[in-house]
């Protein structure tokens, strides 16, 4: 199969590998995808708690080239983005931005689905929080 | 000697054809280029004294008589030719056939054909080594029975059955024993006589003769096998195969079984010492790989390997200058893995991140360096971008998480 030149620059650049810090508050993971279907993908944000404004995004995948373009796609677009901005970030999008055939379209769902796992990770952390005391946690990520 | 690249490792998809085939083969395109069937005059003879020939060169690499070869175009006829030939032929006889799970397409798929048209069909299952249980094979045999229909060699993992016991178990019971040999023939010692086998497919583009030509050994004595025809014409080849014959390909067929015979032995333990050598030196460099399939029954040139954490077609994106297969949904058309791999109960995930390597003729100690350390590269990157490599190294059991699949 031949492979656009933006999928081939994200498999051989990938943008943003890497993990961020998971029991942070402000981080949030999304995990989606099974190793016997050929694709899992871990996705990560951290969230500047005073302007809900993402200001890191981090993944790792396994998978075929396109899901790993589509994941460090998505973390080049998520950061600097609102969490209701990101949450708008659409499969297509992605699949136009790298001009993906109709058999690598699942990638770009489970890029979209990685996104919105790790954004409702991080969601149910801030409520939770808020209902128990609160408690200060580092919000640095680990280098 | 520099190396060219990219590197073709992927010999049991198909073979160059040996120049020495190609020489035998280019004057039955032009001067010689008669109708074998023509029995009339002097280029008829030629083509038809050229075709006898070749078939005397394939009935010798397989200990056979040359009146037990017939010409087809490929191992896909010559499978279908076999099994829907004895299906039919012996319709009185029974209605059911026994083969594996790890089948080639070529044999399951006929098999499936004829269940919808009423017949019965038993694939058996393989054992973690790639290998049938015989007590399994012996278990499924019926009064009905009249096919047997195991490989050989396996094209995904290169697992050698055992078919001389299977030809005895055959033989015993009084079924027909057939068994698609693609892979194994000029490849490794077989002789008809061994393996106590009644009808054998071959292709000659998996030895370096030609595409579009294949062989299906049909055995005369003990007992003489009836197939009826599924080619109607002419009535060429005994009656079980009309078309008029592709003598240059059959030259060529001819050709590559001489050449496979005579080089056989050396040309086996060359290839064995470099996968020995590949296979030593990936594990090595890397850990957690596992061979998918036994190593004890395999063929010289084979190496099947899985690369835990990593999946298979962004590892051949890695080495787009090393032509091999894999096992995973992406590079196939189904969109599903290696059925071949998810039969040897390893997990669906090994066989997405499993890589085949076929060497062949010209596979140079180079290539296989190169390829070595190519891969080696290409793994480590991408396992340090695999989630899977991360959790197991914090000690996840994968095995156990709920995955969100979709």
């Amino acid at each position: 199969m031949a492979y656009s030149n933006k999928v081939i620059d994200h498999y051989e650049n990938p943008r943003n590998v890497g993990s961020l810090p998971k029991d942070d508050l402000n981080v949030g993971t999304g995990l989606v995808g099974a190793p016997e279907c050929g694709d899992v993908m871990k996705l990560q944000v951290m969230v500047n708690p005073d302007t809900g404004v993402i200001d890191d995004a981090k993944f790792k995948t396994f998978g075929c080239g396109s899901a790993i373009a589509s994941s460090s796609l998505a973390t080049e677009w998520l950061k600097g983005k609102t969490v209701d901005q990101a949450l708008a970030i659409k499969n297509t999008e992605i699949v136009a931005e790298l001009s993906l055939p109709p058999v690598k379209i699942h990638c770009s769902v489970l890029a979209e689905d990685a996104i919105k796992a790790a954004i409702a990770d991080y969601k149910k952390k801030q409520s939770e929080a808020k209902g128990e005391t609160a408690v200060e946690r580092p919000s640095q990520p680990i280098a | 000697m520099t190396m060219k690249l990219p590197i073709y490792m992927d010999y049991h998809a198909t073979t160059p054809v040996d120049p020495r085939v190609v020489d035998a083969m280019l004057p039955y395109f032009t001067t010689h280029f008669g109708n074998a069937a023509s029995r009339n005059h002097a280029f008829g003879w030629e083509a038809e004294e050229a075709v006898e020939t070749a078939r005397r060169q394939v009935a010798d690499l397989i200990g056979a008589n040359p009146k037990e070869i017939i010409f087809t175009s490929g191992a896909t006829e010559s499978n279908n030719l076999a099994i829907k030939g004895v299906a039919e032929m012996y319709r009185e006889k029974g209605n059911h056939i026994i083969t594996c799970v790890t089948e080639h397409k070529a044999v399951i798929d006929t098999c499936k054909k004829l269940e919808k048209q009423g017949g019965r069909v038993t694939y058996l299952p393989v054992q973690k080594d790639g290998r049938i249980d015989l007590a399994d094979l012996r278990a499924a045999i019926t009064e009905k029975t009249i096919l047997i229909t195991i490989m050989t060699a396996n094209n995904e993992i290169g697992v050698l059955q055992p078919i001389a016991e299977i030809g005895a178990i055959a033989k015993e019971k009084g079924i027909l024993f057939h068994t698609d040999a693609v892979q194994a023939v000029g490849k490794v010692p077989f002789s008809v006589t061994d393996a106590k086998v009644d009808l054998v497919s071959m292709s000659g583009h998996k030895f370096y003769g030609p595409k579009g030509v294949g062989a299906l050994y049909v055995r005369r004595r003990n007992p003489r096998v009836l197939l009826a025809e599924q080619i109607s014409g002419g009535g060429h080849e005994r009656g079980m195969r009309s078309g008029t014959l592709n003598v240059p390909g059959i030259v060529g067929l001819g050709a590559a079984a001489a050449i496979a015979q005579a080089e056989m032995a050396t040309e086996s333990k060359r290839l064995r010492m470099l996968r020995d050598e590949l296979n030593k030196k990936l594990h090595a460099n890397l850990d957690e790989l596992y061979i998918n399939g036994s190593m004890e029954y395999r063929l010289p040139h084979n190496l099947n390997v899985s690369f835990a954490y990593v999946e298979g077609e962004s590892l051949l994106m890695g080495i787009n200058d090393v032509a091999v297969s894999s096992g995973s949904a992406c590079t196939s058309a189904s969109l599903e893995p290696s059925y071949v791999l998810k039969a040897l109960g390893a997990g669906d995930d090994l066989a997405h991140s499993s890589i085949r390597f076929g060497l062949g003729r010209w596979t140079t100690e180079e290539e296989v360096d190169y390829v070595v350390e190519k891969l080696t590269t290409v793994v480590r990157r991408l396992r340090e971008m695999s989630p899977l490599y991360e959790m197991a190294k914090e000690g996840v059991d994968l095995a156990k998480m709920q995955w969100v699949t979709h």
